[in-house]
């Protein structure tokens, strides 16, 4: 027998999974508030999601050959980050401010940091955030197409108007692109985690720190606290966004604490705050705190005692 | 605190019924689902042809390399002794056909020691040596004498000698010996035939283990997807008192030391430590059935049960195949391949070792041979770590492999350290479940290493 064999250290068999297919994974989770943003919006919303996907990817593989890495396009995850940057985009916003707003979040905020897996913060949130304060791009809001309204759901609660929580579960309301059809988000978040891309503890303890704490500041009416979790982007920020692998804590207690200060920020954001809106905040400042969050959570190591 | 003395009210009922959900939940350590795999699962151990030579390795356990006693162009019948044991830990070989001796030369093993092997040429008559006699056993001597002189050596794997673990000289307090035969790793069904196919044997062993070792209770640990060997095991345990059979769940890595006896037991080994610490031998069930053999008929170690699979075997089969013979006989016997070769591996793919050609012999620790693909060799690149925490979740002792590369690549001993290097049972469950294929374990190896030269470099 001559012929060569490999050689190398065990295991010698891989379970499969790749970045690209957990990217997918979270690509098709996204789908239905795609979908029901475009269903809500109108045909602009198309053009912001394209051309947002496209200026991440084109910005990522640009960047790669300039510094001659080895290309990541592949991977999908500038795909996830243009798709959740259009989300929370209003449909009606300028084209090459969605573009800006893209490249901004690949290059400034993931690339120049090292690339995949090293961006200290999420680069979708970061970008919203980034764009709300150079443009003032959230606060021009889009709004249905048949919608009588003028004002966002958060801005109306602020004010002490009353909404119709069906056409917030169903995100018939103004907003960006992808953030208002709670139903969709819950339906992408729950594929999310059937698919054990991710786990319950960020979202169940984000939305639910939110849900107690506005329960609590609006008098225990239930109606307003479910207002509350059910408008702005908190479905699409506790699901899609917190839950960024590189940006949150992996152990389960880490991800605990992570959810509940998001959270409190948010809350606080909202309540006080100048802003109506304060989930991209609130992710932004937990993404900050995460890696001390990480070094608090170790997981407990097995007859780690020594003797 | 509260002493609540009504057996039946609906408080004390839930707090029961709490308390044993929360202990079975704190009752599993981590793991992951490897493919089964186990085609060779319902065929029953078949010999093999007998080879036209074998290569018998000095060096087939745990310990000082056995000095050998034979010279070129003696004659030597089965179960002859080859070589014998030297010191303290060592295992003697015993010839595996009856033949001639041919040779005594260096061979490398797969874990790079390059150790004198002797080679036997079969005369193919496979005539046992006259002086092989069933052993008197009267005390704790005889048997542990027995053991020793029988040649047998931890058959899962490891290789460890079986007399020195159960306490050689020193006679141990054993309040469990454990059984080993999860057998989690995919394709691997040897121990689980044995199991239905020797329970007699092992049950011998049992028997003669609890008389003369001071063993108090006997717990045979199986997989839940190994029906057949469990029937077998609840046979042999109806009958006798102090053995028992746990069902474990079907989980890499089940098998490992630490965590059969944390499932079995609930008692936790100390890092560093040994069963024997908290008071408990691992023995794996094919080693067990071993001994019953020995012990019945004197034929020492000198043939085994393995499995030889993979997708490039023609026909998988669990193969009795004499010590030494060469793997190439062994695939032959298995109808060679049936597509190009890739990977050949002692052992199962999760901590199998990759062997570089396959003149290699059949080890006394070989409980498979596997023979992969090209296709299935093939692993993906790495690509960058996503910081998914799947490697720290997944570890069965809580270790983070992240982190200990992160603190390899920055020569930072205490950051290996602290991060749980040391604890690392190599299992390869943070590598195998990493989706972007990091070399984790690869790395906790070196950790490890790295860490001992520190060790060493300070003590001097």
């Amino acid at each position: 027998m001559d012929t060569k064999l490999h050689l190398s250290v065990s295991p010698h068999i891989h379970c499969g999974n790749s970045t690209s297919k957990v990217m997918l994974d979270v690509i098709i989770a996204l789908l239905p508030a795609t979908v029901a943003g475009v269903i809500i919006f109108g045909f602009s919303s198309i053009g912001v999601i394209a051309v947002t996907v496209l200026a991440a990817m084109i910005s990522e593989f640009i960047f790669n050959k300039i510094v001659k890495k080895k290309q990541t396009v592949g991977d999908l995850s500038a795909v996830v980050t243009g798709l959740l940057l259009a989300l929370n985009l209003p449909a009606n916003i300028p084209l090459w401010q969605a573009a800006v707003g893209a490249v901004f979040a690949i290059i400034i905020v993931k690339c120049l940091f090292g690339g995949i897996g090293n961006n200290l913060v999420n680069p979708a949130i970061t970008a919203r955030v980034f764009m709300l304060v150079a443009f003032g791009s959230m606060t021009k809001a889009a709004f249905p197409i048949d919608s009588a309204s003028s004002a966002t759901p958060l801005v109306e609660l602020a004010e002490g108007k009353a909404v119709s929580l069906t056409d917030l579960f169903l995100g018939n309301i103004g907003g960006a692109i992808g953030e208002t059809c709670a139903l969709a988000l819950l339906i992408g978040g729950i594929y999310l985690l059937v698919r054990k891309v991710i786990t319950w503890q960020i979202p169940l303890c984000f939305i639910g720190t939110v849900f107690v704490l506005s329960l609590l500041l609006e008098g225990f009416d239930f109606s307003l606290a479910l207002s509350q979790i059910l408008s702005g982007g908190l479905f699409i920020g506790a699901f899609f966004m917190a839950t960024d692998y590189v940006t949150s804590p992996s152990t389960p207690w880490g991800k605990v604490i992570f959810g509940i200060g998001a959270g409190i920020v948010t809350v606080l954001i909202r309540f006080y705050g100048n802003y109506p809106e304060g989930v991209s905040f609130a992710i932004l400042l937990m993404n900050v705190l995460n890696p001390y969050i990480e070094k608090w959570t170790p997981r407990k190591l097995f007859g780690g005692e020594k003797k | 605190m509260y002493n609540i003395n009504l057996k039946n009210d609906v408080f004390s009922r839930i707090l029961i019924a709490f308390k044993k959900g929360m202990s079975k939940m704190a009752f599993k350590l981590h793991g992951v689902n490897v493919p089964h795999r186990k085609n060779t699962a319902n065929m029953p151990p078949v010999r093999m042809n007998i080879p036209k030579t074998v290569t018998l390795p000095m060096s087939m356990h745990i310990g000082a390399p056995a000095n050998p006693i034979v010279k070129v162009g003696d004659h030597v019948d089965v179960g002859t002794l080859v070589a014998e044991a030297v010191g303290a830990v060592s295992s003697p070989v015993y010839a595996s056909v009856s033949g001639t001796v041919k040779g005594i030369s260096d061979i490398l093993l797969s874990n790079g020691n390059t150790v004198p092997a002797v080679t036997i040429e079969s005369d193919g008559e496979m005539t046992v040596d006259s002086k092989i006699t069933p052993p008197t056993i009267n005390s704790r001597e005889d048997l542990i004498n027995a053991i020793r002189l029988s040649g047998i050596v931890g058959l899962g794997g490891a290789g460890f000698p079986t007399y020195v673990k159960f306490g050689g000289d020193k006679p141990l307090d054993i309040e469990e010996l454990i059984v080993n035969g999860a057998e989690c790793e995919p394709y691997i069904t040897s121990d689980s035939v044995t199991m239905t196919e020797s329970a007699e044997d092992i049950s011998y062993a049992l028997d003669m283990l609890t008389k003369y070792l001071n063993i108090n209770k006997v717990i045979i640990g199986i997989e839940k997807n190994k029906p057949e060997a469990i029937k077998s095991m609840e046979k042999v345990a109806e009958t006798r008192e102090k053995v028992s059979v746990k069902v474990l769940p079907s989980m890499y890595p089940q098998g490992g030391e630490k965590v059969i006896v944390y499932h079995t037991t609930g008692k936790k080994i100390p890092n560093g430590g040994l069963p024997i610490n908290v008071g408990c031998v691992v023995s794996n069930s094919s080693t067990v059935a071993a001994i019953g053999k020995y012990l019945k008929t004197g034929m020492p170690l000198v043939e085994r049960c393995i499995t030889v699979d993979g997708g490039a075997v023609k026909e998988p089969k669990n193969v009795i195949a004499p010590i030494g013979t060469s793997l190439n006989d062994v695939f032959e016997f298995c109808g060679g391949f049936k597509q190009e070769v890739g990977k050949v591996l002692y052992g199962g793919p999760m901590m199998g070792i990759a062997v570089p050609d396959t003149s290699v012999p059949v080890l006394k620790n070989t409980n498979a041979v596997i023979a992969l693909t090209e296709k299935e060799a093939k692993l993906p690149e790495p690509t960058p770590c996503i910081k998914c925490g799947a490697c720290v979740n997944h570890c069965p002792f809580g270790i983070n492999p992240a982190a200990i590369a992160k603190a390899y690549k920055n020569d930072d001993i205490e950051g290996m350290e602290k991060a749980g290097a040391t604890l690392c049972m190599e299992c390869g469950c943070c590598s195998f479940i990493c989706p972007t294929n990091r070399p984790l374990v690869q790395t906790n190896k070196l950790a490890k290493l790295a860490i001992r030269n520190a060790k060493v470099k300070e003590a001097k």
